[in-house]
């Protein structure tokens, strides 16, 4: 029955994974750029919400709808003060200046709120709990993340299928020259690409600051499992980072079971098993994106 | 400057010492970090595995096994060049960003494994008590003269490769892979060398790291606040040359020591500089310097001779450009 447990409460947190992994999917769909500052771009939420939160007495859950717009923002003036720079330089520059943003937010979190853990309270909402049966209660918080994150992923879906921002989202990956034929400014196509992203890692990382204690350095595991989510299901497809992101949280979860320190570490052999024998993840190419 | 380099010891402090030490691994990192990106165009920032690999090669093989630290340096050397040919198989199922951080997935197991060994002292690390048996001057000294060792030892045969025809090859590859491959320049086996290469050089800063602190310690070895280091050196000192990660090793350690009192300031000005650099002058400082590579202390490039210019005098009285 623990097994089970496990499984289950790995579900859960596999949703926000997904979540935290569909924005670097988009991204990448879209510019083919890995945004490497993913990963601290949620963090950097979480501290915001924080701020609201700690400082202004917002509620957390009102909070959520002022940090999700500043992230859009903060994302659309990324894209077009750096990243659209980089991509026009072309080569290696797109990486490097991601990972250089990272690796300036990372310190700046740093300086400005300090090294130590933080969370986000959201009261007795963090422990509450529906009772299954004997071995298997579900956290409503918990619950309620998986919920968000699986409807944020099908919403997205139905945005890039059938809105017409979203066709030329699509129609920008596949063929930007084209694209540009059609009247259409790729460079404002991107900067849209990457505000929708960023909210995405917004939400994310509300739910994240949440759900858990952070702390600036945190951005880093993140960015490294919304990126074994989107390999583990597949380049290219947003069912298939839901799917990895729900293997990944799995892997944690029973590794976690075995013994507590080998939870990470269990997701990480779970992500090098599938680059080993299936190196194009578990729904490659499903939906083209 | 070579003589003034090796005769330090003779005339420095061992404070002084340890700073050049400190500074010879930087251009260690930043010299292989650039043969991996700069020349194979494979961005990683997982470097710090074989830096890790390094450094507890070296301690544990000292401590445990009792051999000579100064003999164990090239063998833990080699065995990360050993290691680094099954990983390379799994890390270039990646490329392009999802290569970088596949590599640091790769650093973070290799973290998390090492944690789990009490051989290696779990998550508090080892020291390198060993080399206490030298007395301090001396031991200063001979970490010295083999950091300088390894230095020379890492940007000759940089040069050399990037003068072979394996370097001719690598700059095709970077400029475009299928176009490269279809002329018959064998291009995953020679990312491979150069990927193994890379990392032998990573595990041998790690070796001047350990020798130079005496301890290891997973956290700060195994972190990627190394690969920000590698990428911030190169990228500023110029990406795609032999001086430039020189130049950026120089620049990075003369900032890290002048706003050491600042904590972390100096990563976040580091940061932004690179940004700015990568965006706007993509040949760093010593593109700048160089005049977008007109002056080569290390000459590996082939250019064009300009028939106009060698033929009219330039405006100003430039006759030709291949001197150097």
């Amino acid at each position: 029955m623990q097994w089970l447990n496990a499984i289950v409460q790995g579900v859960l947190l596999g949703g926000l994974y997904a979540l935290l992994a569909a924005g670097l999917s988009l991204m990448f769909g879209v510019m083919r750029i890995v945004n490497l500052a993913h990963g601290v771009l949620a963090v950097v939420a979480a501290y915001i919400g924080l701020v609201f939160v700690q400082s202004f007495g917002v509620p957390p859950f009102v909070a959520i709808f002022i940090v999700v717009p500043i992230m859009a923002l903060v994302g659309y003036a990324l894209q077009w003060g750096i990243f659209n720079r980089a991509l026009a330089r072309g080569g290696l520059a797109p990486l490097l200046v991601a990972f250089g943003l990272a690796v300036v937010l990372t310190q700046l979190l740093q300086e400005i709120f300090t090294a130590d853990t933080r969370t986000i309270q959201v009261g007795s909402l963090a422990t509450d709990s529906i009772k299954v049966s004997d071995g298997i209660s579900i956290g409503v918080f918990p619950l309620l993340t998986f919920v968000v994150g699986v409807s944020v992923i099908i919403g997205m879906q139905i945005f890039l299928n059938k809105a017409p921002l979203g066709r030329a989202m699509r129609a920008t990956s596949d063929d930007v020259e084209t694209v540009k034929l059609m009247g259409i400014d790729n460079r404002q196509v991107y900067a849209l690409s990457t505000a929708l992203a960023i909210a995405t890692v917004g939400l994310a990382g509300m739910f994240l600051g949440m759900r858990t204690q952070f702390s600036p350095t945190f951005g880093d595991a993140i960015l490294i499992f919304a990126f074994e989510a989107v390999i583990i299901g597949g380049l290219g497809s947003l069912w298939g980072t839901l799917v990895g992101g729900l293997v990944l949280g799995v892997a944690q979860a029973v590794g976690a079971q075995i013994n507590p320190s080998y939870g990470i570490l269990f997701g990480n052999l779970a992500f090098l098993a599938i680059l080993a024998f299936r190196p194009n993840g578990l729904l490659p190419k499903s939906v083209t994106l | 400057m070579l003589v003034l380099l090796a005769a330090a010891p003779y005339m420095v402090g061992r404070g002084m010492q340890q700073s050049l030490v400190t500074l010879f691994s930087l251009i260690v990192l930043g010299t292989t970090w650039n043969l991996l990106a700069g020349y194979g165009g494979m961005v990683s920032i997982g470097q710090q595995a074989y830096i890790g690999i390094g450094a507890y090669g070296l301690v544990y093989l000292a401590q445990t096994a009792g051999i000579d630290p100064f003999i164990v340096v090239p063998v833990a050397v080699l065995i990360a060049g050993v290691l680094a040919l099954p990983i390379s198989f799994l890390a270039f199922r990646l490329v392009g960003g999802y290569f970088a951080i596949g590599t640091w997935v790769i650093a973070e197991v290799l973290r998390l494994i090492t944690v789990q060994i009490p051989a290696l002292g779990g998550g508090s690390g080892i020291s390198l008590t060993v080399l206490n048996e030298l007395s301090p001057g001396r031991r200063i000294a001979y970490v010295y003269w083999m950091s300088l060792i390894g230095v020379i030892v890492v940007v000759g045969v940089t040069y050399w490769i990037m003068r072979s025809r394996l370097g001719l090859g690598f700059t095709a590859i970077r400029d475009d892979a299928t176009a490269a491959a279809s002329l018959g320049v064998r291009v995953t086996s020679s990312k491979r060398f150069v990927y193994v290469v890379a990392s032998m050089g990573a595990a041998l800063a790690g070796c001047m790291i350990a020798a130079n602190t005496l301890r290891v310690q997973p956290e700060s070895i195994y972190s990627v606040n190394w690969s920000a280091y590698m990428i911030f050196i190169v990228v500023i000192g110029g990406i795609g040359s032999i001086e430039g990660p020189i130049l950026g090793a120089v620049v990075f350690f003369a900032l890290q020591q002048w706003l050491s009192d600042l904590g972390s300031w100096y990563l976040v000005i580091l940061g932004v500089v690179a940004i700015f650099i990568a965006l706007f002058f993509p040949r760093g400082l010593w593109g700048l310097i160089s005049g977008n590579g007109r002056i080569r202390l290390f000459p590996v490039g082939y250019t064009l001779a300009n028939p106009l210019e060698q033929r009219s005098l330039g405006p100003n009285g430039r006759q030709s450009q291949r001197e150097g």
